[in-house]
């Protein structure tokens, strides 16, 4: 049975301080994420309790390792933000995780949203710092020396479906989306072959098909199972094979068109039709293959291009969606869908205002023209570098936006609005909603429970249901009650 | 003496007029880039930080997931 649509992406960001003596990545991402949560009045905890990162999909616990959580350090390195996500340190890296959205398009204006916050941090947390440092962001995913972060998006998916579907109905397209999804590298990394550049950021960096992982032997797929929600009912697909977009266009279609890949997996009508010969060889060729062109293997034999797989998936969702699946986002989704694919196919450098990695190609071998340079200047690597970099003013892809360079799908007043207003057609807008009002009340938070600090102690309200906690559902009571008012109607409701 | 791939971008000149089909709703308009190219690269230029070399040497991030 198919379930709402809910989708959130998670960016942990480069950083850097320009001037510093000694770079300490882990210092400057706590002042970052701090200067932001000091512009908060109140001061709301992570709620550690609801989370499980070492459970598998595949039906057992990792005995690996256990996740260590210092409580008194909980404060400094989470802000629970009042549109809903969340802001914190994550190992050495600032990251900011989108609040659950409904659909693509809303999905494209909360993390947008996420890189103002970042740049409203720098801007404050810069203060704190020598005259003539300078905390310098960036929305990339490696330091081209082989220390890759993640841009991660999340799915959330009907329990009923085999994880073995998962598996063989993805990877395929794991491998092949990247034509689209991917924001572009100068160089070669983690032994993979030398390129002057590539498609992917991230594709040197999987080396298994199938694992629990993040940080090491990153697989394909990901068996994280924390679904953050009813683990009766939903599983979380924890996507770990993607690169962080600068592009609108392109973080539009890369969650949209994963979202319908999965449901036709959920529908059945993918398989195993598609599985790869050798994925993993296969998504570094392709991440080479500037043409799009070069055909891969599947495991009968067949040997088809990424523009083909990916357009056979196309086909698929035409077959298969049903008139009510097929809403104005997911239409205008499945129209730029074939779009893109047709053009990478005829004219691949018209997609340089649509995609990062011909935007970043196009700019690139333009500089390299004019300055006579060839791939391997430090100039065409900072370039690489630099567009990633979120400042307005020295970011590459901020200025081909800012002179109407790039293809857009929001607008700038969509993605200011929702630095500080949650979705209202998720539990995100139950969250955020209570953190602007009852902030001072609530103890700690996350994904699926809050916590408030009432006069009688605390009292946990968990929200397993991300679908649920709406603005339909919810609104009345939470722009008419009291905190105690508030608690016990939810408490009582419960019982 | 201009490389073959430097040949190839210029024969794919970005000012070429072409009917794009995308979602009018969704659609702002676009300058073509090649109009701008010029001043674009000139803006590069001034903007793009001065040590490359030293610059991305001294980029190094911990990694993450």
């Amino acid at each position: 049975m198919a379930i709402p649509t809910i989708i959130g992406t998670e960016t942990e960001f480069g950083i850097s301080v320009k001037n510093a003596k000694e770079q300490d990545p882990i210092a400057a991402s706590t002042l970052v994420v701090n200067a932001y949560k000091s512009r908060n009045l109140t001061s709301v905890s992570w709620d550690y309790g609801q989370e499980s990162p070492l459970t598998d999909a595949r039906g057992y616990i990792a005995e690996t390792g256990t996740i260590q959580i210092d409580e008194s350090n909980n404060n400094v390195i989470n802000d629970i933000l009042i549109n809903g996500g969340r802001y914190y340190v994550d190992h050495a890296h600032p990251e900011y995780c989108t609040p659950e959205c409904t659909n693509a398009r809303d999905l494209v204006i909360y993390e947008k949203a996420g890189e103002l916050i970042l740049e409203v941090s720098r801007l404050t947390a810069e203060e704190l710092l020598l005259d003539n440092q300078e905390i310098i962001i960036y929305k990339n995913n490696t330091d081209y020396k082989g220390h890759s972060y993640g841009s991660h998006e999340n799915y959330l998916m009907s329990r009923q479906v085999p994880f073995t579907d998962i598996v063989d109905g993805l990877i395929p397209f794991f491998v092949t989306r990247q034509i689209i999804t991917g924001s572009g590298k100068v160089g070669a990394e983690n032994g993979a072959d030398e390129t002057e550049y590539q498609i992917s950021q991230r594709s040197d960096f999987f080396e298994k098909e199938v694992g629990l992982s993040t940080m090491v032997e990153r697989p394909l797929i990901n068996t994280r199972d924390e679904p953050h929600a009813d683990s009766k009912e939903y599983r979380r697909l924890h996507v770990i094979v993607g690169d962080s977009n600068m592009s609108e266009y392109a973080i539009y279609l890369k969650v949209g068109i994963t979202s319908i890949v999965l449901q036709l997996i959920e529908k059945g009508v993918i398989g195993n039709k598609f599985c790869l010969q050798n994925p993993i060889a296969a998504i570094k060729t392709i991440s080479r293959d500037l043409s799009c062109n070069k055909k891969i293997e599947l495991h009968d034999g067949r040997k088809w291009s990424a523009i083909e797989i990916l357009q056979e998936y196309l086909t698929l969702a035409h077959q298969h969606l049903t008139q009510d699946e097929r809403t104005p986002i997911v239409e205008d989704i499945l129209e730029k869908w074939d779009f893109v694919l047709q053009s990478l196919k005829t004219d691949l450098l018209s997609m340089g205002q649509y995609l990062d990695w011909v935007i970043k190609k196009k700019l690139i071998d333009a500089y390299i023209e004019r300055h006579g340079l060839d791939w391997t200047d430090a100039r065409i690597r900072m370039l690489d570098l630099q567009y990633h970099d979120t400042r307005p003013e020295k970011g590459l892809y901020a200025r081909l936006q800012k002179n109407g360079h790039v293809k857009r799908i929001v607008t700038q007043e969509e993605i200011v609005n929702a630095i500080s207003h949650p979705p209202t057609d998720t539990r995100a807008f139950f969250r955020g909603t209570c953190l602007r009002k009852f902030g001072n009340d609530i103890h700690s938070a996350s994904w699926n429970s809050i916590i408030f600090n009432g006069p009688t102690g605390f009292d946990k309200i968990m929200m397993d249901r991300p679908h649920f906690g709406t603005d339909e559902i919810v609104g009345e009571l939470l722009h008419t009650c009291t905190v105690d008012e508030l608690v016990n109607k939810i408490k009582a409701d419960c019982n | 003496m201009p490389s073959e791939k430097q040949q190839e971008y210029r024969d794919h000149p970005m000012n070429e007029k072409e009917e794009i089909q995308t979602n009018p709703e969704l659609d702002e308009s676009v300058d073509e880039l090649t109009d701008d190219l010029e001043t674009l690269l000139d803006e590069i230029d001034e903007i793009l930080e001065e040590d490359s070399e030293e610059f991305v040497e001294n980029f190094i991030q911990r990694g993450g997931q």
